[in-house]
């Protein structure tokens, strides 16, 4: 296994907000449009942090 | 509909091969007169290699063939004399458009920069590419092309390959030094061999269609996700020569194969994209895509290009453009090895180096079928958040993918390349294609691809050491035998004062150095030529 790079630890200063914000992004939005939700925050996160090694080691954490 | 109408008729000929009382023997044979093996006899040709090119037909006919013939493809066919009347005939693009419904999702060009004696591509159907190419094999007489001369049995051995051949005459045996398979995705020489052609078939079905109409649709590729003329799936419009389009409409994997091909279905459907009924059905069939390959391209003393080595989905034009691309890979290293100026085992770079072409063009197909026909209900969410993403952002444009291409590929870590001497800021490391320049020689504009020696080139800075000659070698001074006058050729180069590269006769770098000498460049070429 070599070095993680992904952040694990805490990083946000309120991160019951953070939560908060995503489930209320949510909330009453059709399965449909919920998957859809999801998909193009995966697609502009991944994006952002712009390496796919981190990436990698995300996806294999969440699919724990 | 003419479903298989024919386009150039040759006529069968009998050989005096077949009133020999024994099998007669020829060095290199060649089977399939497709792009792949036309391309390689040629090239053979050109090496003073004498060829025999079978055909089981005796015509060139319209069926599901290429249309896309990318730089590289024509920068090969240049070197093989019959660029000039494919460039007249086909149409030259290098914009694609790709849109999402009505809207505009974001376009690419190909060749943004300038300097190339090719385009980017070319569209030209199949049969004008073989028709020009039969044209050059009727100027060189080392090739024996053969008609309705159908292989029915091949035998391997460590050292030759038999051969039993159906003719209108019946059959004929021969005996053959080394077999180049080209025979197609449908391959008989690998079927009769026994050979596992293994890997990935897609179940969505498109449909396939060329239409004659006259139409001021601009020349470009456009390509469409989820149309407002064809609910929920993919559609791709294109331009060809003698106004014929073609066009690739997704159909999803349910769809009736037999029903979808019959007028009253195909008519209505292709009019819902144009907008009118006002074309004719030049060709039109039913596809499921396959991506797969041989695990090795050379089995003894035969060998597979093309389409019988690997196969492609159409979305990148990486089919005959592989193929073609395959046999300037092979023609030069098979000519050393008949003339006896290199080691058998120089074939075997060629299964590597192609193997990784393949794996590459595989890649990329697979990667493009997938994002046009998702897997599941989860990829296709994916899919469609990379298409409403990339109406407002940069990132997801590049993440559309209606089809990466044809580019050639460079071959990383080829046994035939010698590592860089130095540190190298830019220029073309070694395995990867040469780039085109515009240069003048002999007071001449001209390009640097057409300045190149038909087997390796050195070119280097006129500044370095005067070498002596060596066969096979053709020194190309820049700033004597050619001059950088545009400085494209210094920026694509990186070649400074004193440096040169070593490039091989398939327009590959072998080597560059940074400061030339005698020593270096032999060592060079002996590795380049297989050691």
């Amino acid at each position: 296994m070599p070095e993680a790079l992904l952040m694990t630890e805490n990083r946000l200063d309120d991160p019951d907000a953070a939560f908060r914000l995503l489930v209320e992004a949510h909330r009453a939005l059709p399965e449909q449009e919920s998957q859809m939700l999801n998909a193009k925050l995966v697609l502009l996160l991944a994006n952002h942090i712009g390496d796919i090694a981190v990436l990698r080691e995300a996806l294999e954490i969440a699919r724990r | 509909m003419s479903a298989h109408k024919t386009i150039y008729q040759y006529g069968y000929r009998r050989s005096s091969d077949q009133d020999r009382a024994g099998p007669a023997h020829h060095s290199v044979v060649i089977i399939g007169a497709g792009p792949v093996g036309l391309s390689l006899a040629v090239d053979l040709a050109q090496r003073g290699i004498p060829v025999l090119l079978l055909d089981d037909a005796d015509r060139i006919g319209e069926g599901s063939r290429a249309i896309c013939f990318a730089k590289k493809t024509l920068e090969i066919f240049d070197r093989l004399g019959c660029a000039a009347p494919m460039l007249d005939k086909g149409v030259r693009w290098s914009v694609g458009r790709v849109f999402q419904g009505e809207d505009e999702l974001y376009s690419f060009d190909l060749l943004p920069e300038t300097g190339h004696k090719m385009p980017a591509f070319i569209n030209l159907q199949q049969y004008y590419v073989e028709g020009f190419l039969v044209e050059r094999v009727a100027d060189l007489p080392l090739i024996d092309l053969r008609w309705r001369n159908r292989v029915s049995a091949v035998s391997r051995h460590p050292d030759h390959v038999r051969l039993t051949i159906d003719t209108p005459d019946g059959p004929y045996p021969l005996t053959v030094d080394w077999l180049i398979a080209c025979d197609g995705a449908r391959s008989p020489t690998r079927a009769m061999l026994g050979l596992d052609f293994a890997g990935e078939v897609f179940e969505d079905q498109f449909l396939i269609a060329d239409v004659k109409m006259v139409a001021d649709y601009p020349v470009e590729r456009r390509f469409w996700f989820e149309p407002p003329f064809h609910s929920g799936q993919s559609a791709l419009l294109h331009k060809q020569p003698d106004n014929i389009w073609r066009i690739d409409l997704q159909l999803g994997r349910d769809a009736d194969a037999e029903a979808e091909k019959r007028p009253e279905t195909v008519m209505p459907r292709i009019a819902r994209m144009l907008g009118h009924g006002d074309f004719t059905l030049e060709w039109v069939s039913i596809y499921k895509f396959q991506c797969r390959r041989l695990e090795r391209f050379q089995h003894d003393r035969v060998i597979f290009a093309g389409d019988s080595a690997h196969q492609v989905s159409p979305f990148g034009a990486r089919g005959a453009n592989s193929g073609v691309q395959d046999a300037g890979n092979l023609a030069w290293k098979l000519a050393l090895v008949v003339k006896g100026e290199a080691s058998a085992s120089l074939i075997e770079t060629y299964d590597t180096e192609r193997s990784e072409a393949a794996d590459e063009n595989i890649l990329n197909s697979t990667r493009a079928t997938d994002f046009l026909a998702p897997h599941s209900p989860a990829e296709k969410t994916l899919r469609n958040a990379a298409l409403s993403l990339a109406r407002h952002t940069g990132f997801a444009k590049r993440m559309v993918n209606s089809g990466r291409l044809s580019m050639p590929t460079a071959y990383v870590g080829s046994p035939l390349s010698s590592p860089d001497d130095a540190v190298w800021e830019g220029g073309i490391p070694p395995g990867a294609p040469i780039s085109d320049a515009p240069v003048v020689a002999g007071g001449q504009p001209c390009h640097l691809s057409e300045a190149l020696g038909q087997d390796f080139t050195l070119l280097h800075d006129a500044g370095a050491l005067v070498l002596s000659e060596e066969d096979g070698l053709k020194p190309l001074a820049l700033g004597r035998d050619i001059h950088d006058a545009e400085g494209m050729l210094h920026n694509r180069f990186a070649l400074n004062k004193g440096g040169g590269y070593l490039i091989r006769p398939d327009g590959h770098v072998a080597a560059r150095f940074t400061s030339i000498d005698q020593a270096k460049v032999s060592a060079a070429l002996r590795r380049a030529r297989g050691g």
